[in-house]
């Protein structure tokens, strides 16, 4: 097992997302076995090239011009909201 | 033992865009909740971020101010962390290379020495919502206007020794970026504020100590005192045996102190990488001379040519030159007038000053405007009435908004100069106090102040005061 | 022949010829949705009523003489393109409730040609996988043998256009869910080249991999259908402001003079032997029609796998954060505090595939790890890219199976992800380096006394698309393996 269960643990975390009891000992085993998977990478020689972060390397960032073209539509957009009060999204209490 | 602070800052400018650095939503302060959000400052599924060009011109305009490096190619990379104001569950930012970096600007101390200060780097990155804490029964209110605001981050090197030092750093870059017009520069609105990174070591210990991390500081004051107070904490806490851990901490303003911020801190890895979304960011030297060919005189070139072009102090020079807007008045006072350089800087650093301060205002919404004060100090210099008199000139054209010349006509406020009308006011005058006469022929010359009074008070301080001693120098001595 | 087996080609001319009306069409292809689509589970959503309003529009315009090139020609799109005011689910529970407010540009793009929305077809949730088996809303059977899958991740479109209940649907290529359903259901599969086709409103599965597309019937298809999808978008900072060729016109290119190049790495292990030879076949139809075969080899191309299960992980870590149960999707019930809302909603909005890709992508970005992994992939990533640039300074474009297999059985790989992975090994390539790839039927094997599809998959240069298609069409014009349609289903 190339992760371990406090791994898995601190992964899921991480990423927000509940792990129920029953379901972890699966993850840790399927996960293990991707970065097993994933491993063989290590074996290539990678000396001296660029990381590649796009396809088309020869692309640049476009720049838009600095106007507004939006008008207040948050009714609508809110329509898919799952809690709403006074045009704001609603939350538990984000404590600091 | 003596200590050394180390401080550290790093500054949010918002950019003085319109649009957002990724959306064509408004960036306008105070709109009603989440009016100013769209599907990308939303997050929502599928649509994508487009940059605003113009929020690259601004970070180039304060690289080239600050003498950076402008680098030809920079990356935005996501900051992934969850948190309700954060609508993609990421911050686009820029993390390995940042657009502006290795700068430098210098800050004058209060006894007069210079220190240059390193700016590591400046990059851009959007800013996040809101949560607006008020009762919703227990839970959170989320306006996500501000999300997708532009920010330029500046990051100082830890080149600060003193809260005041930080202070002086922080106000000369709110002074550089409202002269760039890259930033409102508004600290009660936000748009702009900073982070400090505090620590302190043993005077001559090379390295740093372990720092602290003050967030969201917005206002000069609380940075001076948050300093201070998390100086005095540490310094503290090692004496009595403890040690400093690495952290973020808030400043409350209102018990003057800073605090632990638990709920940021755990597990912080935020898993930076290149946001697919955008491509890299390249910028040619013609778009770098373009930039340049706009950029307006900056401060220090102001004030230095203040101090040659106008014989004034540098104390003088700093002071007119520390926003743009006040700088522009006074050239323009000193342009109608056609020089008394020094005058005008007398009655925009004293009266005017005194007058806006009183009132809360800017220099561009003053009661009078630079064209009416030139003409009230036209008068002084030609000399219709005097400076004092003018004081009462300029209250009256504060608030009654007439032009200098109207205000003297109407009251009556010329000058007398007319040596006949002088001499018959001290004749006046020396009858109705012989005593005082005789004291001060008999050598008392003290009273001399006197009679000038007296006869300042019979011609309602309208004489005119160097004709005023001569005459009276003569007429007393018999 | 009936309307349903007839090419969009065909069934535009027949519109503009007014032998049947875009309603005519419409009802028979809702009709065979309704009979057929069930069993098939193709569709999340049929949107009957738009699709009627559509039609009639449709009607109007060209009873005027008016109306786009693709005018009352029915479609249907994959349920990751946001369609305004229609539920959009990326078959994910987390979204079962989202209804767009806005539409793709793909999608608006193909209605402005003048096509009729028949509904969303199903997927694997969040275009995240191989067999279509990850959908929230379940399993899509295959039309060639319903104990099969139709591949994936879109399945849905690709069981669609194979049973006939449209007659071509949009799709998405991350790794090759356009590419190998269309070889699993005999269907033309084009990705295009990286920035071809905008993503604006394509729900994200991995940024830099993702592709909008199409499953057709015909080469020809693929190239109407493509004009009028593709080109430059603003609202996309990665679609390239390029010209769009007119595909149509250049599918009449000859073989003759064309340089292909088989890929070496291709033949080896894990290619069953009889889709092998199907594919053989079919290289021997383009040498003995004036193409020119040479081998070529990608050596670093094997390192495919393993460098996307990285990539598209890391990106998609990134890209579902979104989905926290605030703005839209699914939130949970009375959440305690904010990470319990987080965890609950995310933990039960998403299935296990979705989950295990989070989970694999935010540990190759930690701390740590990021340079062992998400930075290495991302080299070898460049080391594919030069490997295939090297290959197009000898050949027009590369050749090769789409798949190691033909169609499996449902539940054959669910067991371990690293098998089903393993399905797109021939596919991801082509993502890793932006390169535009279609897959066209080549012939069919026996299985379980069941004739299961072979797809023959063509890689070209950036916006070589016109390639890629003329050569299709023209194997096209000498073969009809595209034309066979399953039982029951003519």
């Amino acid at each position: 097992m190339s992760l371990t269960r406090a791994q898995v643990e601190g992964i899921a975390h991480l990423a927000r997302l509940e792990i129920t009891e029953a379901q972890m000992p699966v993850y840790v085993d399927s996960l293990s076995r991707i970065i097993d998977f994933v491993e063989q990478l290590s074996a290539a020689d990678t000396g001296g090239v660029e990381p590649m972060a796009h396809p088309l390397a020869d692309q640049v960032q476009r720049l838009r011009p600095d106007t507004v073209t939006e008008t207040d539509q948050h009714e609508k957009f809110q329509r898919n909201a799952p809690s709403v009060a006074a045009g704001l999204y609603l939350v538990p209490k984000v404590i600091e | 033992m003596t200590w050394e602070t180390v401080i550290g800052l790093e500054i949010h400018a918002q950019l003085a865009t319109r649009s957002k650095i990724f959306s064509g939503s408004a960036t306008a302060y105070g709109a009603t909740p989440n009016t100013q959000a769209n599907l990308v400052d939303l997050g929502y599924p599928g649509v994508l971020p487009v940059l605003n060009g113009d929020a690259v011109k601004m970070a180039i305009r304060f690289g080239l101010a600050t003498g950076s490096k402008i680098a030809r190619r920079s990356v935005f990379a996501r900051k992934n962390y969850f948190y309700p104001d954060l609508p993609k569950g990421y911050q686009i930012s820029q993390y390995e290379r940042p657009v502006v970096e290795d700068g430098s600007l210098e800050i004058v101390l209060e006894d007069g020495t210079r220190k240059t200060i390193g700016i590591t780097r400046a990059h851009l990155e959007e800013d996040a919502g809101k949560s607006l804490h008020e009762d919703f029964h227990g839970l959170s209110g989320i306006d996500l206007n501000r999300a997708g605001t532009p920010l330029l981050e500046i990051v100082s090197e830890p080149d600060l020794r003193s809260a005041k030092e930080a202070v002086a750093y922080m106000k000369k870059i709110h002074t550089l970026v409202r002269y760039l017009g890259i930033c409102d520069g508004n600290m009660q609105e936000g748009s702009f504020r900073c982070d400090a990174n505090v620590s302190v070591r043993p005077a001559g210990q090379a390295e740093f100590g372990t720092r602290a991390e003050i967030k969201n500081l917005n206002s000069f004051r609380f940075v001076e005192r948050a300093i201070n107070y998390e100086v005095e904490r540490q310094i503290d806490l090692i004496e009595g045996g403890g040690k400093v851990v690495q952290e973020t901490r808030l400043y409350d303003p209102d018990k003057g102190e800073t605090r632990s911020m638990r709920s940021k801190e755990e597990a912080n890895d935020y898993r930076y990488f290149p946001d697919p979304d955008l491509l890299p960011l390249a910028i040619g030297e013609d778009l770098i001379e373009s930039v340049r060919t706009t950029l307006p005189e900056l401060p220090d070139e102001k004030a230095a040519r203040f101090v040659r072009d106008f014989g004034l102090s540098e104390y003088d020079a700093g002071v007119l030159t520390a926003s743009r807007e006040m700088a522009d008045y006074y050239e323009t006072v000193v342009s109608r007038l056609g020089g008394s350089a020094k005058l005008a800087a007398n009655w925009v650093m004293g009266e005017l000053s005194g007058a806006l301060n009183k009132e809360n205002l800017d220099v561009t919404g003053s009661r009078v405007g630079a064209d009416a004060l030139a003409g009230l100090l036209v008068r002084i210099a030609d000399n219709t009435i005097s400076g004092k008199i003018a004081k009462e000139v300029f209250e009256a054209m504060w608030s009654e908004g007439a032009a200098a010349d109207a205000i003297i006509e109407a009251k009556g406020l010329k000058q007398i100069t007319d040596t006949s009308a002088i001499e018959k006011a001290i004749d006046e005058v020396m009858a109705k106090n012989p005593q005082q006469l005789a004291d001060y022929r008999s050598g008392k010359d003290k009273l001399f102040g006197f009679f000038v009074g007296q006869v300042m008070k019979a011609t309602q301080g309208k004489a005119n005061p160097a004709q005023l001693n001569e005459l009276l120098k003569r007429k007393l001595g018999g | 022949m009936s309307l349903h087996t007839l090419t969009v080609a065909e069934l535009a001319a027949g519109l503009r010829a007014r032998q049947f009306s875009s309603l005519e069409l419409t009802l028979h292809f809702l009709g065979r949705i309704e009979r057929l689509g069930p069993e098939l589970n193709a569709f999340v959503t049929v949107t009957a009523d738009r699709a009627l309003d559509d039609a009639r529009r449709a009607d109007e315009s060209l009873a005027k003489g008016e109306g786009g090139p693709l005018a009352g020609v029915p479609i249907a799109h994959k349920d990751i393109f946001c369609t305004d005011g229609i539920l959009t689910t990326c078959s994910s529970k987390m979204l079962s409730n989202f209804v767009a407010p806005y539409d793709a540009t793909v999608v608006e793009r193909w209605r402005a040609a003048g096509t009729v929305l028949l509904g969303k077809t199903n997927m694997d949730e969040f275009a995240m996988g191989s067999s279509n088996e990850t959908s929230f809303y379940g399993p899509v059977k295959n039309p060639w043998d319903p104990r099969r899958v139709p591949g994936g991740s879109s399945g849905g479109s690709a069981a669609a256009v194979a049973a006939c209940l449209a007659p071509a649907a949009s799709g998405t290529d991350t790794g090759g869910s356009i590419r190998q359903p269309a070889a699993l259901t005999n269907l033309t599969g084009l990705k295009p080249t990286y920035g071809r086709v905008s993503r604006y409103g394509m729900i994200a599965f991995a940024s830099s991999l993702d592709q909008g597309g199409m499953l057709t019937r015909s080469a020809e298809d693929a190239a109407l259908l493509l004009k009028a999808m593709a080109g430059f978008d603003p609202r996309d900072s990665t679609s390239v402001d390029a010209p769009v060729p007119d595909y149509g016109a250049e599918l009449a290119t000859p073989l003759e003079g064309l340089r292909v190049g088989i890929i070496r790495e291709f033949f080896g292990e894990g290619l069953d032997p009889a889709v092998g030879k199907r594919v053989q076949d079919a290289i021997e139809v383009l040498r003995a029609n004036g193409a020119s075969i040479v081998e070529v080899s990608l050596p670093a191309l094997p390192l495919s796998v393993p460098t996307y299960y990285v990539v598209a992980p890391a990106e998609c870590s990134s890209n579902l954060s979104r989905f926290d149960g605030v703005r839209f999707g699914h939130r949970c019930d009375s959440p305690r505090d904010l990470p319990d809302l987080y965890k609950r909603s995310r933990g039960e909005g998403f299935g296990d595939e979705v989950k295990r890709r989070i989970m694999t992508g935010t540990y190759v970005l930690s701390a740590g790890y990021y340079d062992a992994y998400y930075l290495k992939a991302q080299k070898v990533r460049q080391l594919i890219a030069a490997d295939f640039a090297r290959a197009f300074g000898e050949v027009d474009v590369v050749i090769g199976p789409t798949a190691p297999t033909a169609a499996f059985e449902l539940g054959a790989k669910t067991s371990d992800p690293i098998t089903m992975y393993l399905n797109d090994i021939y596919t991801i390539g082509a993502n890793l380096a932006g390169l535009p790839a279609i897959s066209i039927p080549c012939g069919f094997v026996q299985e379980g006394g069941k004739a299961l599809p072979v797809g023959l998959q063509l890689v070209g240069p950036h916006f070589a698309e016109s390639r890629l298609l003329s050569v299709s069409h023209q194997y096209q014009q000498l073969t009809d393996w595209h034309r066979r349609v399953p039982d029951g289903y003519a």
